[in-house]
C-alpha cells in the first residue's frame, strides 16, 4: 500500500466510529452495515488515528508505550492501516 | 431453555407514510396510520432502552422516515445514547436544509433506494413522477457533504436487465457501498409476484454478474447482495435467526422479531407503550416462539446447518406451507421446495401483471 507513507495522516472517515460497547464491555468499530472488533494492537493504533497524528507520529507513540523500535512497528502499522483503507474504514 | 443473546440492530419504522408506492415494499399490507404513530418522547425512551440492551446500530426506516419532522431530534438523541444511525430513505423529501440538519445532528450513514437506472422506468416502479431525478440530486449532495452513501437497488424482473449499470452508477455517484437486494416475496411483493419474479436464468446471470463485479471493484466499492431465495439451495438465515440479533418496531410501537412477522397468525406482539424493551426482548411470546432450535421440525433439528440458517424464514414457511413452524420451503431439503420453485417459474414465465401499488387501504 504505497498510498500510506509515514507522513500520511490516517483518520476514521465520517460514518466509521470507534465505540465502546457498554453492554458487552468491548471496543468496536462501527461502519455502514458492519461491525468489527479490533484486537488489542489494532485498537491501540486506531485510538491514535485522530486526524492529527502522522503514521510516523503514531509509530513513535506506540514505540514509547510498548518500549519498541518505531521503525520495526512501522511495517506492522502500515500493513494494518493499509488493510483498513482497503475496507474503507480508514482514510489515508 | 434457549440462551438469549443481546440484540445488535434495531429497525425503527418511524412512520408508514411514504410518497413512493413501490410494489415490493417490505411494509405490511395493512399499514399503520399517522394518528397512531409513537411520539418523539416515546421513541427517545425506546432508543435509550435499546442502547442499554446492547443494540449498536439503529436503522431509521419507514415508510419514509424523513416524513417525520422530528427526525433530526431523534438522530441527535441516538448519538447521545451511543447508537450508530443509518437512515434508510427514498430521498425525495430531503432538500438541502433538511439534509444539513441530519448531518449536524450526527447522522452516520445514508442508504438511498433507487428503482432503476432508466428514469421513466424508475419513476413508474416507484409510482412517483420526478422521483428519480431527485434521488440523483440527493446522492450528489450526500457525497459532497462527506456522508457515506449506500445505494440500494431492489432487483426484480422489470429492472434486472440493468443490473450491471446499477453497479456502475453507484460507483459513479461516489457511493462507498451498494446493495443488490433481490426482492423478498412477502406482503406487497407476494401480491405482486407475477409482476416481479425473474426467471431462474436471469437470477443465475445476476449472481454471476455480482460476483465478477465484486472481484473487479474490490477497494472501490463494497457490494453486498441479498440472494433471491426462491432459487437458492439453502434458505437465508432470516434476520440472523429469530430473536437472536434484530428487533423491528412498527410506527405504532409493536415490537417484532422481523418486519414481516405480523403475517404469522396467532403470534402476540408486545408494544413499547406497555413494557420496557428489554422485557419484551427477553420474555415476549413472539420473540420466544421461534428462538433457538427447540421449535424446529425434525428435518431442521437433525440438520448440521441448523445453527447456520436457523431454519430459514418463518414468514416464508407460513406463506407457502400454511405453518410457520415448518422448514422454510426455500431449502432444497424441504418437501415443498419443488412447489416453491414451480411457483416461481410459473410466475416468471407468465405475462407480467400490472403493479398493485403500495397504498393505504391495500
Amino acid at each position: 500500500m504505497d498510498a500510506l507513507g509515514p507522513q500520511c495522516v490516517p483518520r476514521l472517515p465520517r460514518g466509521v466510529r470507534l465505540s465502546y460497547d457498554q453492554a458487552r464491555e468491548r471496543w468496536l468499530m462501527l461502519a455502514p452495515e458492519r461491525i468489527f472488533e479490533p484486537n488489542e494492537v489494532a485498537l491501540a493504533v486506531l485510538r491514535l488515528c485522530d486526524g492529527q497524528r502522522t503514521v510516523q507520529a503514531i509509530c513513535e507513540e506506540l514505540g514509547k508505550s510498548y518500549n519498541a523500535d518505531p521503525a520495526v512497528i512501522m511495517t506492522d502499522v502500515v500493513e494494518l492501516l493499509g488493510g483498513l483503507v482497503q475496507k474503507r474504514l480508514i482514510e489515508p | 431453555m434457549t440462551h438469549v443473546l443481546r440484540p445488535i440492530g434495531l429497525l425503527a419504522e418511524l412512520t408508514h407514510r411514504c410518497p413512493l408506492q413501490c410494489p415490493y415494499c417490505s411494509n405490511p399490507v395493512n399499514l399503520d396510520r399517522k394518528s397512531g404513530e409513537l411520539d418523539t418522547a416515546t421513541w427517545k425512551r425506546v432508543f435509550a432502552e435499546a442502547s442499554e440492551l446492547g443494540v449498536l446500530q439503529v436503522h431509521l426506516s419507514g415508510g419514509e422516515p424523513t416524513a417525520r419532522s422530528d427526525l433530526p431530534d431523534i438522530v441527535a438523541h441516538c448519538r447521545e445514547v451511543n447508537l450508530y444511525t443509518n437512515l434508510i430513505t427514498s430521498g425525495v423529501l430531503l432538500d438541502q436544509p433538511a439534509l444539513q440538519r441530519l448531518y449536524d445532528a450526527g447522522l452516520d450513514h445514508i442508504q438511498l433506494s433507487i428503482q432503476d437506472v432508466e428514469e421513466a422506468n424508475a419513476d413508474r416502479i416507484g409510482g412517483y413522477r420526478g422521483g428519480h431525478a431527485k434521488k440523483l440530486d440527493l446522492a450528489k449532495r450526500v457525497v459532497a457533504l462527506g456522508l457515506p452513501l449506500t445505494v440500494n437497488w431492489v432487483v426484480h424482473r422489470q429492472n434486472i436487465h440493468n443490473l450491471g449499470r446499477m453497479i456502475e452508477l453507484a460507483v459513479e455517484m461516489g457511493a462507498k457501498r451498494v446493495e443488490i437486494a433481490h426482492t423478498q416475496y412477502y406482503g406487497w411483493a407476494f401480491k405482486n409476484r407475477r409482476a416481479l419474479m425473474p426467471t431462474y436464468r436471469q437470477t443465475l446471470d445476476a449472481i454471476a454478474l455480482v460476483e465478477e463485479a465484486r472481484r473487479r471493484l474490490e477497494g472501490v466499492i463494497v457490494i453486498d447482495s441479498v440472494v433471491p431465495d426462491y432459487y437458492a439451495r439453502f434458505p437465508k438465515a432470516c434476520v440472523g435467526g429469530w430473536g437472536r440479533r434484530a428487533i423491528n418496531i412498527t410506527p405504532q410501537g409493536r415490537v417484532l422479531p422481523c418486519h414481516a412477522a405480523e403475517t404469522i397468525p396467532g403470534l402476540v406482539f408486545d408494544n413499547v407503550k406497555d413494557k420496557p424493551l428489554s422485557e419484551i426482548w427477553l420474555n415476549s411470546e413472539a420473540f420466544n416462539a421461534f428462538r433457538g432450535t427447540d421449535w424446529m421440525p425434525d428435518l431442521c433439528r437433525n440438520c448440521d446447518r441448523k445453527e447456520i440458517d436457523w431454519g430459514g424464514c418463518r414468514c416464508q414457511a407460513m406463506a407457502i406451507t400454511g405453518s410457520a413452524s415448518e422448514t422454510d420451503p426455500a431449502c432444497s431439503l424441504s418437501p415443498l421446495n419443488a412447489t416453491l420453485r414451480a411457483m416461481a417459474e410459473e410466475d416468471s414465465a407468465a405475462e407480467p401483471d400490472a403493479f398493485r401499488y403500495r397504498r393505504f387501504g391495500g
